[in-house]
C-alpha cells in the first residue's frame, strides 16, 4: 500500500509528467485555453492512461517476453494505446456528445501524447508489475489532468491580460509553463518517503 | 489613475486607497520586522534591501519604456520596490550582488511586466525572483549567517559592503555562518536524532530559532498594523498559520521526537512574513474571502509538506507559488453567491 502511495505522489508531483519530465506537452498547450475542454480532456487522459498502462503491461509480460521481441514493444505500444484511444472514443459519443464535440480533434491526439507511450516504457523500464503500472498510469494521469486545470484556468484569466503584443497566446503560455514547472520544483525529494 | 475618475462637485471624501498608499503602508509595516533583521544578521540586510530596490525599479523602468508607458505613474506606485524589499528579507545577508540582479531579472520582467505588469501577475513575483535563485545558486542561497549572540566577530558595513559587491570571502566565515534552524532540524532528523536533542543547539531560542523568532514576531506586529489598516484581510494569515498549527499539532503529539512543536514551525524560516506580507498579495492570490481561506490553508499545507518530506529546508517561497498557481482555478469555484440567486 505504501509503495502504491509513493509511486502516486512521484508521479503527480514530485515527478509530474508534464512539468517535470516534460512529456505530454502538445496536448498540454493545446487543450488549455477552455476549462471545460480542459477537464474534458484530463478524464478522457486519465481513462486511455490507466488502461493502456495496464495492457501495456499485459501485452509485454505475455506477449513480447515469451516470444523474444521486445524490439517490437514501441510498435506494440502505440498499436494497444490507439485502441484504448478508439475505445474512449466511442465510449464518449455515446455517454457524452458534448464532451465529444468540444475535445474534437484532440481525442484523437491522445493517441499521440507522447505522455501516455512515455507511461508503457517507464513501467517497462522501472520493472513495474501490473498494479504498479496501473497505479503509474493513473498517477501519471491526475498529475497531467491536476497541472492542466490549473493552467487552464490560468490561461482564462491571462487572456484578460494586458500581456505585450508579442507574448500573447502561446509565448506567455509558455512562460507560465515555465513558472509552473519553477513552483513544483519545490515538490523535489517528496517521493523519497 | 484615480485622478481621472474623480467625480467633482458636492463635498465628497474621496477615498484614500491608492496602490502608492497601499504599497507605503506595506513598507511601513515592514519597517519593524527590517530593523530586528539588521540587529541580528548585521548591516548585509540593508544593503540586500538597497540592492534590490535598485534592481527592481531598474527593471521595472525598462520593462515601463518598452511597453511605453506612464513611468510617473507606475515607477513611483511602489509596487516595484515591495519586491524588491521582499525578495531581499528572503535572501541570505551576504549574498553576492547579482543575485539579486538575477532575481529582480526574473521577478519584475518575466513574472510581472511579461503578463501586463501591476494587477495582472499570477504568480508573486518577489516569489518567483527567490526560487529562480534559489533553484540556480543553491550554495550562495544557503549561507546564512549566525544570529548576532553566535557571531561576535560578523563583519561590519564596510566589509559586508566588500563581500557583497566585491566577492571578498569573509574573515572567520566558519565562525559566523552556520545551517539556520530549519536546516539543522531538517538534516537532525534525517539523521535519526530526535527533535528535543536537536534543540539543544545553540541556533535555537525559545520556540523558534534564536533571533528568527524575534524577527518573526515583529514581522507579525507589521502585519497586525496591515489588518488594522484594512490593507490586508484576516483571512489568508489565519488560514496560514491556522493550517499549520492544526496539522502539525496531532503529528507533535504523538510523536514529539519526530516532530517539531507547532509554534516552532510557526515561528522558524519565512512562514510569519509569508503568511502576513507575501500570501496576502492582493493580484496572485485569491478574490473571494472564502478562496482566501483555502488558499492561505494550502500554503500552510504546502509549507509543512515540503519541510517534512521535500528537499528543501524550507517552503513557504514554493508553497505561495504553487497556490498562485491554482489560485484562478479556486476563485472559479469559490464565487460569492449572486444577490438575489
Amino acid at each position: 500500500m505504501k509503495e502504491q502511495l509513493l509511486i502516486l505522489v512521484s508521479t503527480v508531483l514530485a515527478n509530474n509528467f508534464v512539468l517535470v519530465r516534460f512529456l505530454g506537452l502538445c496536448p498540454f498547450m493545446g487543450v488549455s485555453t477552455k476549462l471545460a475542454g480542459a477537464i474534458g480532456m484530463s478524464v478522457a487522459t486519465a481513462f486511455v492512461l490507466t488502461l493502456s498502462s495496464a495492457s501495456a503491461y499485459l501485452l509485454h509480460r505475455y506477449l513480447l517476453v515469451p516470444l523474444q521481441i521486445e524490439y517490437l514493444s514501441t510498435l506494440g505500444f502505440i498499436l494497444v494505446i490507439a485502441a484504448m484511444v478508439q475505445l474512449t472514443e466511442m465510449v464518449m459519443r455515446k455517454t457524452s456528445p458534448l464532451l465529444y464535440r468540444i475535445l474534437g480533434i484532440f481525442l484523437p491526439l491522445i493517441t499521440s501524447n507522447c505522455a501516455v507511450l512515455g507511461v508503457a516504457l517507464l513501467n517497462i523500464q522501472e520493472q513495474h508489475d501490473l498494479l504498479q503500472s496501473a497505479v503509474y498510469g493513473f498517477g501519471a494521469a491526475a498529475g497531467f489532468g491536476l497541472v492542466l486545470v490549473s493552467f487552464a484556468a490560468i490561461r482564462e484569466r491571462v487572456a484578460f491580460a494586458d500581456v505585450p503584443l508579442h507574448f500573447r497566446g502561446a509565448p506567455i503560455g509558455l512562460v507560465t509553463a515555465g513558472l509552473m514547472a519553477l513552483a513544483f520544483m519545490g515538490f523535489t525529494g517528496l517521493a523519497n518517503l | 489613475m484615480n485622478r481621472q475618475l474623480a467625480t467633482g462637485a458636492a463635498p465628497h471624501i474621496p477615498p484614500s486607497v491608492t496602490v502608492a498608499g497601499t504599497m507605503r503602508q506595506v513598507l511601513y509595516a515592514l519597517v519593524p520586522g527590517i530593523f530586528a533583521a539588521t540587529w541580528y544578521f548585521g548591516p548585509g540586510v540593508l544593503v540586500q534591501i538597497l540592492l534590490a530596490s535598485v534592481f527592481a525599479l531598474a527593471f521595472e523602468w525598462l520593462m515601463l519604456k518598452l511597453r511605453k508607458r506612464d513611468l510617473r505613474l507606475f515607477l513611483t506606485d511602489g509596487s516595484a520596490l515591495v519586491t524588491g524589499v521582499l525578495f531581499a528579507l528572503c535572501v541570505p545577508p551576504l549574498a553576492p550582488w547579482w543575485i539579486s540582479l538575477v532575481a529582480m531579472l526574473f521577478a519584475v520582467v518575466f513574472a510581472k511586466h511579461l503578463y501586463g505588469g501591476l494587477g495582472h501577475n499570477i504568480f508573486n513575483p518577489a516569489m518567483v525572483g527567490y526560487a529562480v535563485v534559489l533553484i540556480s545558486f543553491p550554495q550562495e542561497m544557503t549561507q546564512w549567517l549566525l544570529p548576532r549572540p553566535l557571531a561576535p566577530g560578523a563583519p561590519g558595513l564596510l566589509e559586508t559592503l566588500g563581500i557583497i559587491l566585491g566577492g571578498a570571502a569573509p574573515a572567520g566565515w566558519d565562525a559566523i555562518s552556520g545551517a539556520t534552524p530549519l536546516d539543522s532540524l531538517k538534516t537532525g532528523i534525517d539523521s535519526g536524532r530526535i527533535v528535543p536533542e536537536i534543540r539543544l543547539a545553540a541556533v535555537f531560542g525559545d520556540f523558534g530559532g534564536l533571533g528568527w523568532e524575534w524577527i518573526a514576531n515583529w514581522y507579525a506586529l507589521g502585519g497586525l498594523y496591515l489588518l488594522y489598516r484594512r490593507i490586508i484581510s484576516w483571512h489568508v494569515p489565519a488560514a496560514v498559520v491556522g493550517s499549520v498549527v492544526l496539522l502539525s499539532l496531532p503529528a507533535w503529539l504523538l510523536d514529539p521526537g519526530s516532530n517539531p512543536a507547532p509554534l516552532q514551525h510557526v515561528f522558524s524560516g519565512a512562514l510569519v512574513l509569508g503568511a502576513f506580507f507575501i500570501a496576502t498579495d492582493p493580484v496572485s492570490g485569491c478574490a473571494s474571502n472564502r478562496g482566501r481561506l483555502w488558499f492561505g490553508a494550502g500554503v500552510g499545507l504546502i509549507t509543512l509538506a515540503i519541510r517534512r518530506w521535500g528537499g528543501y529546508p524550507d517552503g513557504v517561497a514554493f508553497a505561495v507559488l504553487l497556490m498562485n498557481m491554482a489560485a484562478p482555478l479556486i476563485d472559479r469555484y469559490t464565487r460569492p453567491r449572486i444577490y438575489g440567486q
